[in-house]
């Protein structure tokens, strides 16, 4: 079975200065992939470039064994979850709102909104009754749980999340961290995952890309970055996070 | 198919927006603008071309013709391009003045030479009403006395003197600056200033010379002095009626029946009337001599119902002017928010427009084609002035959204159309809101210029009390104006509550 996302020497320059060189990966199905790097590494801009929120200067984006046309773009974002650091949810909108917005934009049958999103929020253990709540009546970890429910409303085929747990508090983190494994496996859901934290990604990752400076420099499992180091970077980054660990 | 559904959801959201405040002016603009054309007549900013502009209107009411006045629409300009383009038909001028800024020239005409001059344009003028209103310097008498003051000439021996000059007698070929040169007087303080506060700022002692005209009622009411125009500089102002050719004969002849009628006493008398009693119609009434009738016919409105019509005819102006520059803001807003030259065109064309003072936008739009002097011109200038509040917070309103939030938008696929429907614009709607607000208050202010071009509204009596010197009727125009102001602020402030998102707000 082909990948679900294949890049094939994707490029990306922003003014004078190179956000990506020339790169080729290919997303499996079903797996959770994790980017990882220290920032300005190119990881969020690959993202970016998979749901065309920046267009690639050079190279090819193949989604399902296909190119994506210009008009096909707004289908392609809809076969899409997307979840970023703050939750992006929209103030003006309520946590049930925001997580129907498609759904109701697209026309869905009320019967099956509504059995959708108390399957969503068994899933991401997100209170009901806190549903007609606005994003600021909400804490962090509450709004991730809704970013992530209208990432997933409907059922879309690639998972993306941009360091979902960022800005959340370590006890949250770790909740979260938990759930998200836990959702990912039962759904067999393909997710890539943006993180500059070694430790989630060893968690979380079937497979870790490790990202420097606009290239890719190794991927593989922990145990293959941290026994067969690529180079001495790759060394450098395991440490870091390491003695970070430590303190 | 795309753009045209976008199109469509965007004024649907703006119908939203809007309904609410402007609705109502709308209704009252469609029904007052449904009525029949009678002849108009103008009149200039002053208290003498008021009075004459009410005889005419009663002449041609005598002679079972239907008439309009337009009160004070502004100087000699304005009225003479109404005139010719037809947005008046009559209005009472002065042959100085036509010889010198209508025909342009520095020599005196005989009666036949004016005929013909205007003949050509199309213009008729009825002999002269009888008397001759010609330019003066005046000043208090006891002051003129003191320093033994008596010809213009003497002038010049006080150069101290200060003087206090209209603005329209500054700017004239047959004003300020020739007459300095043929008197060679050369002051040392001029100043620009409203002919009936001027007689105030005379009589107070701000300063010591003023222009007026002969007739002023004022130069008697005040013990002031006309200086003798010793080297015979201002050309006669004999009185008479401009009228278009184009008039019918019985509207014409009820004109004719003017010539002759008024001498300098009986207009001297007639204005002071007028200032006396704040009622031009009634001055006009002593004209005609029977008090019988003018009592049927010019039994003045009650306060209640002026005020009603002003206030109703400024909310007109103000709610259809804002009506416009919501719909057309609020796209251009949009437009100007996705930056780049057009942006920076759109924006700058709107802040242009409110850098230019309203009065001269108002005097730049009447010698317009489909401008002229109306209630037309009147809107047109509010909805430029408010313009710019709803574009510039339009335009920084869908700035001022998060990138995180602009990207999530565009993540979920939704189209651009629905992207600005359902979320950028209701993001945004507080700043909308806010700018919206701002326009509403400035229209309702500069509302009350549109009187100037006889446009009406809650200007009319800050204009004629301005015109009066008279306070109270000022404060008739200017505190409802400022009540109306507040009421709009805070119709505004509930429609917040309505219009903006809960989420917004919490």
């Amino acid at each position: 079975m082909s990948a679900l996302v294949q890049l094939v020497e994707v490029s990306k320059r922003y003014r004078d200065a190179p956000a990506l060189h020339p790169t080729t990966l290919a997303i499996e199905r079903g797996k959770t992939t994790v980017l990882i790097g220290p920032s300005g590494c190119g990881k969020s801009t690959l993202l970016r470039l998979i749901i065309r929120l920046i267009e690639p200067d050079t190279g090819t984006i193949d989604f399902d064994g296909a190119p994506v046309t210009p008009d096909k773009i707004d289908m392609l974002r809809r076969r899409i979850g997307y979840v970023i650091q703050e939750g992006g949810l929209f103030p003006h909108l309520t946590a049930r709102a925001n997580v129907l917005l498609m759904a109701r934009h697209l026309g869905k049958p009320d019967e099956e909104m509504r059995r959708r999103l108390s399957e969503l929020c068994a899933l991401t253990r997100f209170p009901e009754n806190l549903l007609a709540r606005y994003p600021v009546e909400l804490s962090g970890g509450q709004r991730q749980r809704v970013s992530l429910m209208r990432a997933l409303m409907l059922s879309p085929e690639l998972l993306l999340l941009d360091e979902p747990l960022g800005a959340l508090d370590p006890l949250v983190r770790a909740s979260l961290q938990k759930d998200l494994k836990e959702i990912f496996s039962r759904l067999r859901q393909t997710v890539l995952l943006v993180t500059h934290d070694l430790a989630e990604a060893a968690y979380l990752a079937d497979e870790i890309v490790l990202m420097n400076e606009g290239r890719i420099v190794q991927r593989g499992s922990i145990a293959d970055l941290r026994g067969d180091p690529a180079s001495d970077f790759v060394t450098e980054f395991i440490n870091a996070q390491r003695s970070l660990a430590l303190v | 198919m795309k753009r045209i559904r976008k199109k469509g959801s965007q004024e649907k959201h703006l119908q939203r927006l809007v309904f609410f405040s402007c609705l109502p002016a709308f209704l009252i603009f469609i029904s007052s603008s449904l009525s029949a054309g009678p002849v108009v007549i103008g009149s200039k900013k002053f208290t003498e071309s008021y009075v004459l502009g009410e005889i005419a209107k009663r002449s041609l009411s005598d002679a079972n013709i239907v008439a309009e006045h337009r009160q004070g629409m502004g100087g000699t300009i304005i009225l003479w391009e109404a005139l010719r383009t037809g947005q008046i038909d009559a209005y009472p001028e002065y042959t100085g003045t036509i010889a010198q800024e209508i025909l342009k020239t520095e020599r005196q005409l005989s009666m036949q030479e004016f005929e013909s001059a205007l003949e050509k344009l199309g213009i008729g003028m009825t002999e002269p009403l009888g008397f001759n209103n010609t330019y003066a310097l005046v000043m208090q008498r006891n002051q003129a006395e003191r320093l033994g003051v008596h010809t213009i000439s003497d002038l010049q021996k006080h150069p101290e003197l200060k003087y206090g000059l209209t603005h329209e007698f500054l700017d004239r070929h047959d004003g300020w600056r020739p007459l300095a040169s043929r008197y060679q007087l050369n002051p040392q303080s001029v100043v620009g200033i409203d002919h009936a506060l001027g007689y105030a700022a005379l009589k107070n002692g701000s300063f010591d010379v003023k222009d007026a005209y002969s007739t002023d009622a004022k130069i008697a009411e005040y013990d002031l002095v006309a200086l003798e125009d010793d080297q015979q500089f201002f050309p006669r102002y004999q009185a008479v009626f401009l009228f278009r050719f184009a008039l019918p004969t019985p509207v014409i002849s009820a004109l004719r029946q003017l010539e002759g009628t008024i001498d300098e006493a009986r207009m001297i008398k007639l204005n002071a009337e007028a200032e006396r009693t704040k009622d031009y119609a009634r001055a006009a009434s002593l004209y005609f001599n029977n008090g019988a009738r003018s009592t049927i016919f010019f039994s003045g409105e009650s306060f209640a119902h002026k005020l009603a019509r002003w206030t109703l005819r400024h909310l007109e102006l103000a709610g259809f002017s804002l009506l416009l520059s919501v719909i057309v803001g609020i796209p251009l807003g949009i437009l100007a928010s996705r930056g780049g030259a057009v942006g920076h065109v759109i924006l700058g064309f709107a802040g242009v427009m409110q850098t230019i003072p309203s009065l001269a936008l108002l005097a730049l739009l009447v010698p317009l084609p489909f401008f002229g002097i109306s209630v037309r011109t009147a809107i047109t200038a509010l909805f430029l002035y408010g313009l710019l509040p709803i574009v510039r917070n339009t335009a920084t309103g869908l700035q001022d959204i998060p990138r995180s939030l602009r990207e999530s938008a565009i993540a979920l696929g939704l189209e651009r159309g629905a992207q600005l429907r359902k979320i950028f614009l209701p993001i945004a709607s507080r700043s909308i809101l806010a700018g919206i607000k701002t326009s509403a208050v400035i229209n309702i202010g500069t509302a009350t210029l549109a009187a100037l071009i006889g446009a009406g509204g809650l200007g009319e009596p800050i204009l004629s009390g301005l015109n009066l010197n008279d306070h109270v009727t000022i404060l008739q125009g200017a505190i409802p104006a400022a009540v109306l102001a507040l009421l709009v602020q805070w119709l505004f402030d509930l429609l917040d509550r309505v219009l903006i998102p809960k989420g917004l707000r919490l």
